[in-house]
């Protein structure tokens, strides 16, 4: 029942009914990439620097290697989209648990966490990503965990201001006056309450966590066994006077998801947020 | 002015509700005449339609989803409700004040009290800045402000409930309107410094000669300040007479209910309060009759499908009940 | 022995502009059966006590003996035996529970706290509701469906769950409307002659209290100014302040409202970080004195078998 209407809500956010829908195309793209796209996306086979239309074999062109470009965007999605989810599970596991500890207990628990978050605020989120890539190595994980750790702010801060909302709540109150743990409120009596704005930050911290991805793809510093939408955007910047559709194309890929995921943000936010609900 | 003309003069005003779920009548067809120098409670509980009342007589409704869509509201002879907001903004402050419930969200936080006060007189009236501050110094000093010409330089934080409430109230009086509206204007307030506000609003309004509006869900409130009341459930006007006669003699079983469920310091001690059992249909689904049958406990057959008139059962009585009527 | 007996009782807070001294030595005693009404204005501590007494605020002096036991040493886990004993109604029913809890896991909190198997504290859930008249499919529902008084009941039930010797009900009944105000007020005197349990009734509305409560005590900037029967304040109020307070509270009779003189009481509660020396009242009342203004008075018997804390009466 309360599902439904949260459904409804969303969807009466045309834009956000729209976003939900390519990132589903896009979802299902990478899940059956494999079955659309049985051989390995990084194999030639055919001509290089072949325009899209060209020739009806590859509707999007080959690159300077003769590699089928759709074919390389369709198994990209995967992993950009899992780099994006992890990267926000990343981030909103550390936020929420700052975050939630910071608000709840105050003093100076509050003061130590969010000097460490301002601290993490100051530098630069892309050169720290990029320094924990080159000092721990190219790999996926090392790049999920990079993102997650630049982006883990904002989540705290708001999962911090939440609990300091929520915390001085009578029914909050009454759970401490029954003498239940200090754990099991933050866990079961204040989190649920606490979570609708955090996912909506969340929804959109993946669309930050793809392009920081493709940013140190681009560089030249992504995982060289994964072809994400980043790397094919690195891989044509040499070509780009001539062949510039190699860089457009998974460009234009990322511009999408990334649009769609901010407006899946949105319809998020009008869906939770409670002060926009009629009563 | 014309000593025939009422300060206020309501007349079959209608506020609706436009929301998602449908149109809701919010005030049905409500009539009043508020004399010069009369205090008239409107008195209900909560969604019964008095705030809204208030609101659409000072035409700030929140459009959407509120909208006057019938009636009169003449002010001093006038029908404002058709009037233009432009021209309201001329009436307001002026020719008719209003005092909130929430003292201190009704001041402006970055203003201080003189410069709030201040911008006041030099909307409605022809006074300089420098006579506006001489006035508001006295208008602080009318409303009991202690320690007035200190405070004059205070922000709304600085002062208590008490305070602030008096500062809305020298808003309110500060061109001399000739009606007065006060939406639940102590309800925010503790008992002593309530006291202090209603023997306030009694002296001036006394003193002005305005017509009072107290909207108020406290029956102990409604018999210490009012001349008049005005019972209202779902909408509707369901009972109006004097103060005496209503607490004395109420007809309309919702206001014996209400007195019932009100106890009285220095009465002998009831066993229980008279309840009044189920709680305020919404309204989005009021009942097809009237709309208090299903708390009511003289309820009749006819009661489920007709919704009763108001009648006049006595001078200056009036009563929208089957019930009251046969009896 | 005492259901509940404070002992100079005191609770400070440290906020930026100084150390407030919200309950500032109380002692009280509440017998097993009885009603005891604690009334004052905003800002006196009452709130505080009711919320010290179940350690929800530190206590910072003083003892609180709950059947002799006294708890105000205790730390959170050694409180299970009092917390079986006084439980509490909160003020705001739209706050007081969990949004996203439905009804009966609401309910059910402080039985599974105690360690109740599932079974038996579904059918305790079950008792609860139908004991404060909410349907029984009210378990599955979530709070926003429900009314004020309806949650209010809620509220009720949950506290009523481990068959508490006293419930603390603050201010229990100030956010609903006059009908349904009446419907609770009923309610809790039902439970009270049903199974025997007191309260503690926290609020600042004289007719309410006047009409549930056994004794009443004035409370003002933190300390108790008169404590008596109900009767004996209300028909003969010792103390200015108590004097004052039923002087300005409305009377629902229009007749009787005339009838009396209204002295009203000038000023507003002083600052709490900031309090007059000597007798708090001293800066309101009309009857103070030099003696007033260094010597704060202590609660002892007065003419009409109450007690008050006043230099003068």
């Amino acid at each position: 029942m309360q599902r439904f209407e949260f459904l409804g809500r969303f969807a009466r956010n045309r834009g956000a009914l729209v976003g939900a829908c390519l990132i589903l195309v896009v979802a299902l793209m990478a899940v059956f990439a494999s079955v659309f796209f049985p051989t390995d996306p990084l194999r030639i086979v055919g001509l290089p620097e072949l325009w899209p239309g060209e020739d009806p074999e590859f509707p999007l062109g080959t690159d300077s290697l003769g590699r089928d470009i759709l074919s390389m965007i369709v198994h990209g999605a995967r992993a950009t989209l899992l780099i994006g989810l992890f990267a926000s599970a990343v981030a909103t596991i550390i936020g929420v648990g700052v975050g939630a500890v910071a608000g709840y207990f105050g003093g100076w628990v509050d003061e130590v966490a969010m000097r460490a978050a301002e601290l993490f605020q100051t530098i630069p989120n892309l050169i720290f990503v990029l320094t924990i890539v080159v000092i721990l190595g190219s790999t996926l994980t090392n790049i999920v965990i990079a993102i997650g750790i630049v982006s883990w702010t904002p989540i705290a801060r708001m999962t911090r201001a939440e609990f300091l909302s929520l915390r001085d709540r009578e029914f909050v109150q009454a759970c401490r006056s029954m003498g239940m743990s200090d754990f099991r409120i933050i866990v079961s009596e204040i989190l649920p309450n606490a979570l609708p704005p955090v996912i909506v930050l969340s929804s959109l911290v993946v669309a930050g966590a793809i392009l920081f991805e493709s940013a140190v793809s681009f560089l030249g510093l992504g995982d060289p066994n994964v072809a994400s939408w980043g790397r094919l955007v690195g891989d044509g910047r040499q070509l780009i006077r001539s062949s510039w559709y190699i860089c457009a194309i998974p460009g234009i890929a990322i511009m999408i998801t990334v649009l769609c995921l901010n407006l899946v943000g949105d319809g998020l936010n009008d869906a939770l947020n409670p002060k926009l609900r009629d009563r | 002015m014309n000593g025939s003309v009422l300060p206020l003069e309501i007349t079959d005003l209608r506020t609706t509700l436009f929301t998602r779920r449908g149109e809701m009548k919010a005030v049905d067809g409500l009539s009043l005449t508020v004399g010069a120098g009369e205090t008239v409670a409107l008195v209900g509980e909560s969604g019964c339609g008095k705030s809204l009342s208030a609101l659409s007589i000072m035409r700030l409704l929140p459009d959407p989803p509120a909208r006057i869509v019938g009636g009169q509201v003449k002010l001093n002879g006038r029908d404002i409700v058709p009037l233009a907001e432009e021209t309201m903004l001329g009436i307001r402050g002026k020719e008719i004040g209003m005092i909130f419930q929430d003292p201190l969200s009704s001041l402006n936080p970055v203003a201080t009290v003189e410069k709030q006060i201040v911008e006041v007189l030099m909307t409605h009236t022809e006074l300089g800045r420098g006579q506006a501050r001489v006035r508001a110094h006295e208008l602080l000093e009318l409303v009991g402000m202690p320690d007035a010409a200190r405070r004059l330089d205070a922000y709304p934080h600085q002062l208590s409930g008490g305070m602030c409430q008096r500062v809305i109230i020298a808003m309110a009086i500060a061109c001399s309107p000739s009606v007065l509206i006060a939406d639940e204007p102590t309800t925010a307030l503790d008992v002593t410094v309530q006291a202090q506000v209603l023997a306030l609003l009694k002296k001036l309004q006394a003193d002005a000669g305005m017509a009072m509006i107290f909207i108020t869900h406290d029956l102990g409130v409604v018999a210490e300040t009012a001349d008049r009341v005005v019972v209202m459930y779902a909408g509707r006007k369901v009972e109006e007479a004097s103060v005496d006669d209503l607490f004395e003699n109420p007809l309309h079983p919702y206001t014996v209910g209400l007195i019932g469920a009100t106890p009285t310091p220095g009465a002998e001690r009831a066993e229980r309060l008279a309840d009044i059992p189920g709680m305020v249909p919404p309204l989005n689904a009021l009942p097809q009759g009237c709309a208090f049958a299903p708390r009511c406990k003289r309820v009749m057959d006819r009661c489920l499908t007709e919704k009763p008139a108001l009648m006049a059962p006595g001078p200056g009585r009036l009563v929208a009940c089957f019930a009251a009527e046969r009896a | 022995m005492s259901l509940l007996s404070l002992r100079d009782v005191r609770v400070q807070f440290n906020t930026a502009g100084g150390v407030v001294r919200a309950v500032n030595g109380v002692s009280l005693d509440l017998a097993v059966g009885e009603t005891l009404g604690l009334v004052g204005e905003s800002g006196c501590g009452k709130s505080t006590l009711g919320k010290a007494i179940m350690k929800l605020v530190p206590v910072t002096g003083g003892e609180i003996l709950v059947e002799g036991v006294d708890i105000a040493p205790l730390d959170r886990d050694q409180l299970t035996d009092m917390r079986r004993k006084v439980q509490m109604i909160f003020q705001d029913p739209y706050g007081s529970l969990n949004p996203r809890s439905t009804v009966g896991r609401s309910v059910a909190q402080p039985l599974v706290l105690a360690g109740w198997k599932a079974d038996a504290t579904a059918e305790r859930v079950e008792t609860l509701l139908r004991w404060v008249g909410l349907p029984s499919d009210a378990k599955q529902r979530y709070p926003h469906e429900f009314s004020g008084g309806q949650r209010q009941r809620i509220g009720i039930a949950r506290a009523l769950a481990l068959s508490p010797r006293l419930i603390i009900c603050d201010e229990p009944v100030s956010a609903l409307d006059v009908s349904v105000r009446a419907q609770v007020i009923n309610l809790l005197e039902d439970l009270k002659s049903q199974f025997g349990v007191s309260y503690l009734f926290i609020s600042h509305d004289l007719s309410v209290v006047e009409h549930i409560a056994d004794r009443v005590a004035v409370m003002y900037l933190g300390m108790l100014f008169e404590v008596g029967g109900r009767d004996q304040i209300w028909k003969s109020p010792q103390h200015p302040y108590t004097r004052a307070l039923l002087a300005a509270a409305p009377i629902a009779n229009p007749r009787l409202a005339r009838a009396r003189q209204r002295a009203v009481l000038q000023g507003e509660l002083p600052s709490p970080l900031d309090p007059p020396p000597g007798c708090p009242f001293n800066s309101r009342c009309p009857m103070a004195q030099d003696r007033c203004r260094v010597e704060k008075p202590v609660l002892r018997p007065v003419a009409n078998g109450a007690q008050a804390a006043c230099h003068f009466v």
